[in-house]
This record gives structure tokens, C-alpha cells and sequence, in this order.
């Protein structure tokens, strides 16, 4: 007995100074990426000051990003060549005259000019005659400005913080959950040591006293166990009705895709229409899936995301940029994009995209119909598409769904002369001005299954 | 003990039916072979085709519904030739119009802005730079070469051929020239009148095509 006592608070000891040494641990993390953090500002301060020669890089920039960036990237190579440092490799002189009127230098028979023109493919660059030797000076200063450091350490000190909050939080759990489990171990052991007295000094305990099963007193008694049966079969009939209806319906259905493509970055922070992409939603029955020309449209120049530093970045905790930069590059490689000489290899792979939207071959549906003639917005049927970082299927797609949104929906009659006629003499019929699809015999069988 | 063991295989079998509704995966389905076409479906994976793909790239030659074959070629020559020599074929007329700003909005707007200055939304974010406004001094866009560049494409800006049709385009290339004139002060241009022979070429030729079409054009006088 005297042993167990021991063992029992030597453990204590040894927990208490477990959950003192854990939760001084986590200020000190705290404390390490709080410096972290501030040596990552002063550098990315340090980094981003104009490097000015002889020009104003802030200036450049605007009129960079308004003339040259169609083309060009500071450093990488775009339509035209990378232009950091540009100043080291071309002489001055040669840059007023080339970005001035870059055809009349090539025709003068200028050897640099004209090695550069078959370089990119006698691809020829625009004209600038509106731009000044000053303006020159400024675009020159902001190429000149050398790339960021990539902010990662700055964004995982971030992280780190955000992570710093959570471990401690997790810790004071931990040591809530551990003093729990001691306290339910010391009124064990209390109780034990008791008993143990109990039978030393020799006090009788009480002893259960066996009774008549439960189980036995309820077979006996007849009627509990007609109603019980009764109130199994119905609510065994209720949720086996459920789970039947519930057959062949894909609603949440959420299925992994080869590319991860973020509607909630498309569709939601970038606002591109949604047939912007699905462009046969308007005309066919089917809403595509866009071929892989239409997202180099704008993948041709966006071959990584913003950093969290942008303002108008959308990178997340669980979706980095990392995370997202090799989704691009997934994509480069199915279109077969080759990024260091800006051209298409030829050598495709296809994206196998998972359908998610599927009716069976009885029900006929047409996304024009819906999309076109009816103006039905792509989320009635879809839900908030633009909220989603992985698309899921939001509605339900059975019959009676469909019936629902027909039986309440008015049709769409202005402006469609098409509609003139019968709309007449329908709404003579039933009294109304306005018309649901279900007036207009939407609710008919052969309207859709045939 | 035996109480235990009746509770935990309970539970695990509770585990077992709740972790079948995998949002990776379909439910069951009463006719399977109702979801699974026999016919072949559109991006559908099949045997008979080459890798298996059914999107297949059209036979060379063909000429897709909607369009008639485009005779300047995809070169810095082909571009100077339409731009001094295309025109929109496509009357100028307030439906017209109205139908090329809609299909702008879709497809233009997002880059090029709502007026055609060059800041659109994905300008506006710093995601695609360098836009010029439709007025650029060093371009001078032409409705030829514009419909030149949407149909090829030039440069970052992709062709926008696979997601209209002719007529689609030159309803955009209407309004385009339309902004152009906007950002130049200039006065609108007055609309033409409805009945041009060309526009009623075109779209012949897209009736003659759409089957669909056709049909509900006959189910319409047959009423």
C-alpha cells in the first residue's frame, strides 16, 4: 500500500511537471516568431526601396504595366524577352531609338536589331512615339529594380504566429484534458485505498442485492411489447423510405478532379462570367467543359498566382501558393505550354475531369433553354459556385426538384415574340398575367422524358 | 463484458454504413444503365476512339457549323492584309448592337473593361497587365483587325474562335468599334437598316446548318 501511494504521486509529479515544462514551451515558441517575423519585415523593407538611377521606378511602373507588360515580364520571358538589367546588356542610346520606333531602327540595318526581331520569331514589337526620353529613363529605372525575395519565410513566420496561437490553445486543452484524467485517477485510487481500510478495519460494506432482470419484467408485460413493436416497424418503415429515396441522388457528390481548379478564385475573386468558359451553355444542350485553349486565354500570362502580400491574393492556409502554382503547371503540361520559350510543344495529354452533374438518358434537359431563352441564373441550379474550392453538386437533379422550380418560376415572356401568341390565349384561360413553365404545360411527361 | 463487446461492433458497423456516403463517390442507383449511356456521350471515354477520347479535334478540312473559312492567314502580313481590307459583314443595327454587348460582357469585358480602356477586371487585380484602351495611338484597331486578332488571336490575348461563331464575332467587333469611337469623342455611328443581303447570307447559311433550328422553324408554321 505504502508503494502504491508512492508510485501514485511520483506519476503526479511527473504529469504536473509535463504540462508546466509544455506550457512554458509555447511561449518561447511564441516568443522566436515574434523576431522571426520582424527580421522578415525589415528585409522585405530593405528589398522593395527604389533602386533609382537616373529615373523614377514608381513612375516606370505605371507606364510599364500600361505599355510594355502585354509583352514583356521583368523576369521572365514572355511574348518578348525578360527586361531586368536590360540597361547592362543594351546601350542606352539603342533603347530610346528601339522602343521609340523599333522598325525604323531594324530598317536602318542596325545588326542588333535585327538579330533580336529573328530571335522572337519576327514577331514586331509596337511602335512608341508618345513616349519621351524622361519616360524611357523611368520604365528603364523600374526594370532595373531587382526581383523580391520570395516572401515565403515572411509568410511562414505569418503562419507561424497564426500556428503559435493554436499550439497554445491545443496545449491548455491538452493540460485541461491530462488534470481531468488525474482527478478521475486520484477518486480511483481514493476509493480503492477506502475499501481496502474498509475490509482492514473490518466495516461491512453494503452488497447489491440481485433483482428480477429488466428484460424479463418487460417480455411479461405484453402490451409494452406490442407497442414497442409497433413504433420499431413504423420507424424502421420511416427511415427505410428515407434511404430509398435517397437512392441514385448525387447531391454533395464532391469528387476529386486531376486539376484542382478553384471556381472560388475563377468565378468568384476574378468575376469571370461563368460563360466566359462554358460558352455552349448558351447555344447547345450541353453546358462544356472549355478546352484547355480557352484557360491559356489568360494562362498564357498568369503562370503563378499572387503571393499573400497581394492585395488581391487568394491563397489560404490549406490552399497555398505552392499549392497552386503546381496546378498551373499541371495544366502546362496536359496543353503541352512550354514556359521558357512561350510555345506550344505539341505534345498533349488529356485532362480527365470528373463529370459531376449527370441525369439519366429518360430525362432530356437543355442548358440552353434554361440559360438563354429563360435568363435562369447559372447558381438556382448550381448554387454559389463562386464560393467553391471544390466543386460539388448542390442540387438534388430528382423530378420532383425540377417539378418545384417549374410549378414556380414565371416564364420569361418579354421581349420573345415567340411566346406572344400563346401567351394570350393561356393566360385568358387561366385568369393570370403572368405564366409559370407549368401553365405553359411544363409539367407535361413528353416535355421531357421521350 | 459481453455488453461491451454487443456495443462496440455496433458501433462499428454504424461506422461502416455512414463512411459508404463518400462525397467522393456516386450513391447507388437503382438502373445503372439508365446513367451509363449506351450511345456515346459528349467527352465521353470510349474504346473505339484514339486514346480513348472522344473530344476529338474535327477532320482537317471541315468547316464548322456557324462559320464559313477565313482566308487571311495567321502571320504579321495576314494581319495588315485584313485590317485594310476586312469588313464587318454584320448590319449595324440596334439589335445587333445590343446582342454584341452582351456577348462583350462575356468574354472581352473581363480584360479589356466595360468601355473598352484596357482595365477590366483581371487588369484592375494585376493579373493580366499591359491591356491598351481600343484608342491606342500605335495600334489603330480597324474592325478587320480586330476581327483578325479575336479570331487568331495575337500575342498573350487567345483566339476566341472556339467559344462563338462567326456572326458572334462580328456582332462583338460591332460594339468594339463602337467603345473605340466612345473613348475618341466621337459620335455614334447611325444604324444601318435591317434588311442587308450579306446579314441574310450569314444567317442562311447558320440555318441551313442548325438542324435544330430548322425543325422548330416547321414545328412554328405547322401551328
Amino acid at each position: 500500500m505504502k508503494q502504491g501511494k508512492n508510485l501514485n504521486s511520483a506519476s503526479r509529479f511527473s504529469l504536473i511537471t509535463l504540462a508546466l515544462l509544455l506550457s512554458f514551451s509555447s511561449y518561447v515558441f511564441a516568443q522566436e516568431d515574434s523576431t522571426a517575423t520582424a527580421d522578415a519585415a525589415g528585409a522585405a523593407e530593405s528589398e522593395t526601396s527604389p533602386a533609382a538611377q537616373g529615373g523614377d521606378a514608381a513612375a516606370g511602373k505605371a507606364l510599364f504595366n500600361a505599355n510594355c507588360a502585354a509583352c514583356h515580364k521583368l523576369y521572365d520571358r514572355a511574348t518578348g524577352p525578360a527586361l531586368y538589367n536590360v540597361t547592362e546588356r543594351r546601350d542606352r542610346e539603342w533603347l530610346y531609338r528601339w522602343i521609340k520606333n523599333n522598325k525604323e531602327l531594324r530598317d536602318s540595318g542596325d545588326p542588333e536589331a535585327i538579330a533580336i526581331y529573328n530571335e522572337y520569331s519576327q514577331k514586331a514589337m509596337n511602335i512608341f512615339p508618345q513616349l519621351s526620353n524622361a519616360d524611357i529613363d523611368d520604365i528603364l529605372a523600374y526594370t532595373n529594380t531587382p526581383k523580391p525575395e520570395p516572401v515565403a519565410p515572411a509568410d511562414q513566420a505569418g503562419g507561424g504566429g497564426g500556428a503559435g496561437g493554436g499550439v497554445s490553445s491545443t496545449i491548455i486543452l491538452a493540460i485541461l484534458a491530462i488534470v481531468l484524467v488525474m482527478l478521475v485517477a486520484v477518486l480511483f485510487l481514493v476509493n480503492n485505498t477506502l475499501r481496502k481500510f474498509a475490509v482492514a478495519q473490518g466495516v461491512e460494506l453494503p452488497v447489491k442485492e440481485s433483482r428480477k432482470p429488466i428484460w424479463k419484467t418487460f417480455v411479461e408485460n405484453q402490451f409494452l411489447v406490442l407497442v414497442s413493436v409497433i413504433v420499431l416497424l413504423l420507424g424502421g418503415a420511416y427511415f427505410a423510405y428515407g434511404w430509398m429515396m435517397q437512392v441514385g441522388v448525387d447531391q454533395g457528390y464532391e469528387p476529386i478532379q486531376p486539376i484542382h481548379y478553384s471556381h472560388r478564385i475563377h468565378a468568384g475573386d476574378n468575376q469571370i462570367e461563368c460563360k466566359y468558359c462554358h460558352s455552349s451553355a448558351r447555344t447547345s444542350k450541353h453546358s462544356g467543359i472549355p478546352s484547355l485553349n480557352v484557360c491559356m486565354n489568360c494562362h498564357k500570362s498568369i503562370s503563378e498566382v499572387a503571393d499573400a502580400t497581394s492585395d488581391y491574393s487568394s491563397v489560404t492556409e490549406d490552399y497555398t501558393k505552392e499549392f497552386y502554382d503546381k496546378e498551373i503547371q499541371k495544366l502546362y503540361k496536359a496543353v503541352g505550354w512550354d514556359q521558357a520559350t512561350q510555345s506550344y510543344t505539341g505534345e498533349t495529354q488529356a485532362v480527365e475531369w470528373v463529370r459531376i452533374h449527370n441525369l439519366p438518358d429518360f430525362a432530356y434537359f437543355n442548358h440552353s433553354q434554361h440559360v438563354s431563352v429563360a435568363g435562369v441564373q447559372c447558381q438556382t441550379c448550381h448554387g454559389p459556385v463562386e464560393e467553391m474550392e471544390v466543386m460539388y453538386q448542390y442540387a438534388p437533379l430528382t423530378m420532383g426538384w425540377c417539378i418545384n422550380c417549374h410549378r414556380e418560376t414565371n416564364v420569361k415572356m418579354d421581349g420573345n415574340p415567340y411566346y406572344e401568341k400563346i401567351h394570350e390565349e393561356l393566360s385568358k384561360k387561366y385568369g393570370v398575367e403572368e405564366l409559370t413553365a407549368a401553365q405553359m404545360g411544363g409539367l407535361e411527361c413528353g416535355k421531357c422524358h421521350y | 463484458m459481453k455488453n461491451s463487446i454487443k456495443i462496440v461492433s455496433s458501433l462499428v458497423m454504424l461506422v461502416l454504413i455512414v463512411s459508404c456516403q463518400d462525397k467522393d463517390y456516386r450513391n447507388y442507383e437503382y438502373m445503372p444503365n439508365m446513367y451509363e449511356e449506351i450511345s456515346y456521350e459528349a467527352y465521353g471515354k470510349y474504346d473505339v476512339f484514339p486514346n480513348q477520347m472522344e473530344a476529338m479535334h474535327p477532320v482537317e478540312g471541315s468547316v464548322s457549323r456557324g462559320w464559313m473559312p477565313y482566308e487571311y492567314p495567321n502571320s504579321t502580313e495576314g494581319y495588315q492584309e485584313a485590317k485594310a481590307n476586312l469588313t464587318n459583314p454584320v448590319p449595324y443595327t440596334e439589335d445587333n448592337l445590343n446582342e454584341g454587348k452582351g456577348l462583350y460582357t462575356i468574354y472581352c469585358a473581363i480584360c479589356h473593361g466595360d468601355k473598352g480602356d484596357g482595365k477590366g477586371t483581371l487588369a484592375e487585380r494585376e493579373k493580366i497587365l499591359g491591356i491598351p484602351a481600343y484608342n491606342d495611338q500605335g495600334r489603330a484597331i480597324t474592325a478587320g483587325s480586330v476581327y483578325h486578332v479575336m479570331y487568331y488571336g495575337l500575342n498573350t490575348m487567345g483566339s476566341y474562335a472556339t467559344q462563338t461563331t462567326e456572326r458572334e464575332l462580328w456582332l462583338i467587333n460591332h460594339y468594339v468599334m463602337d467603345l473605340k469611337d466612345a473613348l475618341d469623342g466621337k459620335p455614334k455611328r447611325a444604324f444601318e437598316d435591317e434588311t442587308t443581303t450579306q446579314e441574310e447570307a450569314l444567317v442562311e447559311q447558320e440555318e441551313m446548318t442548325d438542324e435544330g433550328q430548322v425543325m422548330s422553324e416547321e414545328a412554328q408554321t405547322e401551328e
